[in-house]
């Protein structure tokens, strides 16, 4: 059983890097808002040693103009299409879910509950799921945060209130100084961790949230590697999305592979419960009757 | 493989050679399968230890080789400059729009660094007028790598030596050497720079300020025309 490979929302742009998005098992799309967002200042990115900061602050054309513009675009591309929604209240993201539920090209509608770089809905992610359950039949993934106390408690939550699956992790808060002015490399100050730095911080979050929940997992965090991939399925996810190596190494999706033998299903026993949304991929549709 | 519209490969190549030239390191790779863009595209150079690739403008272009001059300001742009002969780096290109080379009476215009995609643009262009500046005399030693072109050295400015009917100018420099250029000739191609994840329209990370909007150098740049 091959493990399905998806790229972390807002490290792929589909409509720039066509031949990577199809090589991806689904397609994550850089969260949408309710309003067009320009985004924070530059500077936005800064490396580190071990990863990499970032701060672009869901810059993104809005509902209106990626229902109308990007999406008829993203559905020829023949892969199953998430879309990453986000906003300020859980009236926001309820309001993406309705207005796209009946768009056949939309699979998976994966809320975006965690990012770090924009102010955040008053609601507790449950409602937020809550909300976006109210109104859509389509599975809803609920991305979380790694940066809680106990994130067992947050799946469960959202499990509860109605998600299909979590995607793990978002990044997590950082803040990287100048060497010589000692201020913030970023113009926002702070901004969202990612990279190998990530990856056993993401680790420990897929495996408590396999133990605590019922639900498909869509690992993340640092993944760069097919070793790195194996690590996050045999924690317990049933998907791995490439990140940040997207940056570095656009031909990753082509590069990372990991194959499920049945002995190894075994082992893994909390993997291999059925991501939603890519029976649309034929490849997909043998890969999940054998599991 | 097409990104931002435009095709670019990703290839190891060995590292033929890295001459000092001033203050900056002039890398010479083995040009692989790698086509050399126009001048002013770029390419993402894996930077040895470190997570993410460096943009960098294409230099020069000799027969079988591609050749980029990078300035050592920080360990990934050090790590480079150090590379030996013999060792392969990654790299995926050529990125972007370069600069529109269809133009009556070229005036070439840089400073610092920014002389970087200067030769390999002066090859195409059949070599026409250059001015240069730079900080130091010792930065300006890159300017062998231009023969015949108008050199100044801070406190003098490129902008202080331009004709007075510039013709039609293509420049790459520090921002605010830009910004002059463009307040004297608003019709200047200019070459812009900012740090880059990806380079080729995935991260949102090397946003420039557009006529109020925030675009993506990589895919939109780095060579911008009447940017407001």
């Amino acid at each position: 059983m091959k493990v399905p490979i998806l790229n972390a929302s807002g490290c792929l742009d589909a409509l720039t890097a066509p031949g990577v998005a199809t090589q991806l098992d689904a397609f994550v799309t850089k969260t949408v808002t309710p309003l067009a967002r320009e985004g924070n200042p530059p500077p936005r990115i800064a490396e580190t040693e071990t990863g990499m900061l970032n701060s672009i602050g869901l810059q993104n054309p809005g509902l209106d103009a990626f229902a109308r513009e990007n999406l008829p675009q993203l559905a020829e591309l023949g892969v199953p299409l998430w879309v990453s929604v986000g906003g300020f209240s859980a009236g926001d993201y309820a309001g993406i879910c309705e207005r796209l539920d009946g768009e056949e090209s939309v699979t998976v509608f994966e809320l975006n509950l965690s990012c770090p770089n924009v102010e955040e809905a008053p609601e507790t992610a449950a409602e937020l799921v809550a909300a976006a359950r109210d109104v859509t039949t389509k599975p809803i993934y609920a991305k979380l945060s790694p940066a809680t106390w106990d994130i067992a408690e947050s799946a469960r939550a959202v499990a509860d209130a109605g998600a299909d699956g979590l995607s793990l992790v978002n990044t997590i808060r950082g803040l990287a100084l100048d060497s010589s002015t000692r201020r913030s490399r970023l113009a926002r100050g702070p901004g969202g961790y990612s990279g190998p730095g990530l990856r056993p911080i993401a680790l420990a979050c897929v495996h408590a949230c396999a133990k605590a929940v019922d639900l498909p997992i869509v690992g993340m965090g640092g993944v760069s590697s097919t070793a790195d991939a194996r690590d996050v399925v045999a924690a317990g996810a049933s998907a791995v999305a490439l990140g940040t190596v997207l940056f570095a190494d656009p031909m990753a999706p082509g590069r990372i592979r990991v194959e499920l033998e049945s002995a190894e299903t075994t082992s893994m026993a909390l993997s291999g419960r059925d991501i939603h949304g890519l029976t649309r991929s034929s490849r997909f549709r043998d890969v999940l009757s054998t599991n | 493989m097409s990104l931002g519209g435009r095709f670019a490969g990703r290839q190891g190549l060995a590292v033929v050679g890295a001459e000092p030239v001033g203050p900056y390191t002039l890398l010479r790779l083995e040009r692989g399968q790698l086509e050399p863009g126009i001048p002013g595209q770029f390419f993402m150079l894996e930077a040895p230890g470190r997570v993410l690739p460096r943009p960098m403008s294409l230099c020069q272009a000799p027969p079988g080789e591609l050749a980029f001059l990078i300035d050592p300001i920080g360990p990934g742009t050090r790590a480079l400059c150090e590379l030996k002969a013999g060792r392969t780096v990654l790299v995926l290109g050529p990125l972007g729009n370069g600069f529109d080379l269809d133009l009556e009476r070229p005036l070439l215009v840089a400073g610092g660094i920014g002389i970087a995609p200067m030769p390999y643009l002066a090859e195409a262009l059949s070599h026409p007028p250059a001015v240069l500046g730079f900080r130091t005399e010792r930065h300006a030693e890159a300017a062998r790598l231009l023969p015949g072109a108008t050199v100044v050295v801070e406190p003098r400015l490129v902008t202080d030596v331009l004709p007075h009917d510039p013709g039609d100018v293509l420049a790459c420099g520090p921002e605010p050497m830009l910004e002059a250029v463009r307040a004297l000739v608003p019709r200047a191609q200019l070459a812009w720079e900012a740090p880059m994840a990806c380079g080729f329209g995935a991260c949102y990370g090397c946003v420039v300020e557009i006529a109020g909007r925030y675009r993506r150098l990589c895919v939109d740049g780095p060579v911008l025309r009447d940017a407001a």
